[in-house]
């Protein structure tokens, strides 16, 4: 299969929804000469025009609730918000207004807005340029939240992100851009609120997302040659959750731990830890543990920031302890 | 002068709205209405002035104390009851409430409970039309003088501006934000004067003079028609009854009340139409009973609407609507 980039496979998925549907436009800042930050919307405006690929002033806010405004009465806006951190600057938008906007409306008018945007640590950007902020999100009724790991995902979630007729918060990471993975030839799209079983195993079953899917995957080869088996799953979506496939892994291995870069207090670990154990209490044999960032402001130096984020000795600690709890016993 | 009965429709518009707010405070005091009723009564000469000049195909964007706004602009009186009381016969099954009356069909994107929320949205909307080449369809976004301190005001007139979309910024100034005195709280010598920060025209009205208003925002409409970008307008007024229904108004002196009483819109508009033998004493005393009907009888539909069944909780949080466009 050919290899591309991360930026490469969303530029992609942008080209294609762009060419099919003539309602599809971006905004944002940055995105025509510059190519956006991260080289996402490369050569668009170029292709496509000013008036589909708007650059617009430093005005969170205003980006967001113009895309309603548009997308209320038929665009397919694409808005990006440079890092999650400045989505604080638009969050009467996103919450108060794109979310809701159906169900208060009674119906009459939904928002086919795609939000994307891009957080996380690994580039030394300090405290307001590397927050994980996705669970406040999917605290939020009326929104979706999409975390894509690896480029194939990319494009094909955000296709369908573009085509759907609810607000999708499309959150990237800033160390995956240049990362390169397969990508098929040809159209092809990933539906929301389905995760994947990116490796199969027996022992313990990993959850976890974004750039920890990474992590975790080298862990889990390390874990391997230690005699531990591990599956490893990939939420993909957060909002709405694909529970069925994470219980069913439960069933199979009876651990679980669930990795993500976002602090672990308040965090979305939580809430799948709590919804496996509602349901599946029979099948845990081990508590469950959850892999989080520090309670603390994302630092900048260099070994702080490491150490503020789950690093694979971290995951594979928390493997250890959840298969011995059970094989010890 | 405007033709007799385009003057006549804006005079029963205007006591249609008057009419309303006064039914709604009466059903918020029984207990009917819950929530909060921002009620517009004083101000009905800048709903009715603005949206004569406007069509079905125009959109609005509105704010807390809308419903002036949505009867200017046409809506169904016996949907805004429904809505109001709370029924599943509202305009957003009873899911929206007072303050997010909305009609897609005609062109009202939404009242919005957050100050200076909708003026971001407006500005969206009227981006909409220059990409479908609709020049043509303007959009008139409603907003008080609070919200013309809010951030969104400035991130709008000037994205409005840089791309000349075709919006009009209705500042509706009733001086009072809650408690809070627009001349304290607002820098500058008026609010229509900030326009010259974003290099567009701006023009303080007087907002309780519905002709002064219409003259006004039809100037404003042709330009956005002819593509020539947005406007600013600042309607002066003044808000006669409390920020909602249950306000103590221990900020504000009666007098000033009174004052302000005396420049009743409607009653001003009335008095050019009978100096102007557009309408007589007889007419009118016909038009306010045809027009207390018409609010008796929504008020009728509405208790006759059913509440809305538990069943719709958990819809239309996500989905898919007919038509946005």
């Amino acid at each position: 299969m050919r290899q591309m980039s991360y930026s490469e496979a969303l530029n992609e998925a942008l080209r294609e929804e762009m060419q099919r549907d003539e309602n599809v436009y971006l905004l944002g800042e940055d995105l025509g000469d510059y190519g956006g930050l991260f080289r996402v919307t490369k050569d668009l405006q170029k292709e496509f025009g000013k008036m589909r690929v708007v650059d617009t002033p430093i005005s969170e806010s205003g980006i967001i609730g113009f895309g309603v405004g548009s997308a209320i009465t038929g665009l397919r806006p694409v808005a990006e918000i440079l890092y999650i951190d400045f989505i604080t600057l638009a969050m009467d938008q996103v919450v108060n207004q794109a979310a809701k906007y159906r169900y208060m409306t009674g119906n009459q008018v939904h928002v086919p807005l795609v939000i994307r945007t891009q957080g996380g640590t690994g580039r030394r950007n300090a405290a307001q340029h590397s927050q994980s902020l996705e669970s406040w999100f999917v605290h939020v009724p009326g929104l979706k939240v999409v975390m894509p790991s690896n480029p194939e995902d990319a494009k094909g979630l955000l296709k369908t992100a573009i085509r759907d007729d609810d607000p999708v918060l499309f959150i990237e990471h800033k160390n995956l851009y240049f990362k390169r993975g397969p990508v098929p030839e040809g159209e092809y799209m990933i539906p929301i609120g389905k995760a994947t079983v990116f490796k199969e195993g027996k022992d313990v079953t990993i959850i976890a997302t974004s750039w920890m899917m990474e992590k975790t995957i080298q862990a889990a080869d390390q874990l391997e040659k230690e005699g531990i088996s591990v599956e490893i799953i990939d939420p993909r979506t957060l909002q709405p959750l694909d529970i069925e496939t994470i219980d069913s892994s439960v069933d199979k291995t009876g651990c679980v731990v669930i990795v993500h870069e976002a602090c672990t207090t308040g965090g979305f670990g939580a809430e799948v830890a709590s919804r496996i154990m509602e349901t599946h209490f029979a099948s845990l044999k081990a508590p469950i543990e959850r892999v989080g960032g520090a309670f603390v402001p994302i630092p900048y130096s260099a070994p702080l920031e490491n150490a503020s984020i789950p690093q694979i000795e971290n995951i594979m600690s928390a493997v250890k302890r959840v298969f011995s709890y059970h094989t010890s016993k | 002068m405007l033709p007799a009965e385009k003057l006549i429709g804006m005079y029963e518009k205007m006591l249609t709205i008057r009419f309303f707010e006064e039914k709604a405070v009466f059903l918020f005091r029984s207990g009917v209405i819950g929530g909060a009723v921002h009620p517009s009564i004083g101000q009905e000469a800048v709903a009715v002035g603005t949206c004569e000049n406007l069509s079905n195909d125009d959109f609005i964007t509105s704010t807390h104390r809308g419903h002036g706004h949505c009867i200017a602009k046409g809506a169904d009186i016996n949907r805004m009851m429904a809505e109001i009381i709370g029924k599943s016969d509202g305009y957003c099954r009873g899911k929206g409430g007072s303050m997010h009356i909305a009609d897609r069909s005609i062109g009202i994107l939404g009242s919005n409970g957050i100050v200076g929320a909708g003026i971001p949205i407006a500005v969206g909307a009227a981006f909409r039309n220059k990409y479908k080449k609709e020049n043509d369809r303007v959009v008139v976004c409603f907003f008080g003088d609070g919200g013309a301190n809010q951030g969104t005001f400035h991130e709008s007139l000037n994205m409005a501006a840089i791309w000349k979309l075709s919006v009009i910024f209705l500042c509706e100034n009733n001086v009072w934000a809650i408690s809070t005195r627009s001349d304290y709280a607002s820098s500058g010598k008026s609010i229509g004067g900030r326009a010259c920060a974003y290099g567009i025209p701006g023009a303080v009205v007087d907002g309780n003079d519905v002709l002064g208003v219409y003259s006004a925002v039809k100037k404003a409409v042709d330009r956005c028609r002819s593509g020539e970008g947005p406007t600013l307008l600042e309607c002066k007024t003044y808000r006669i009854e409390g920020h909602f229904v249950g306000d103590p108004r221990v900020y504000c002196k009666k007098e000033e009340v009174d004052v302000w009483k005396k420049r009743c819109p409607i009653l001003a508009f009335e008095d050019y139409l009978f100096k102007n033998d557009v309408l007589t004493e007889e007419a009118s005393k016909s038009i306010r009973g045809r027009v207390k009907k018409k609010v008796e009888d929504a008020v009728q539909f509405a208790e006759n609407s059913p509440f809305p069944s538990i069943d719709t909780l958990e819809k239309d949080v996500y989905g898919s609507t007919a038509d946005n466009a």
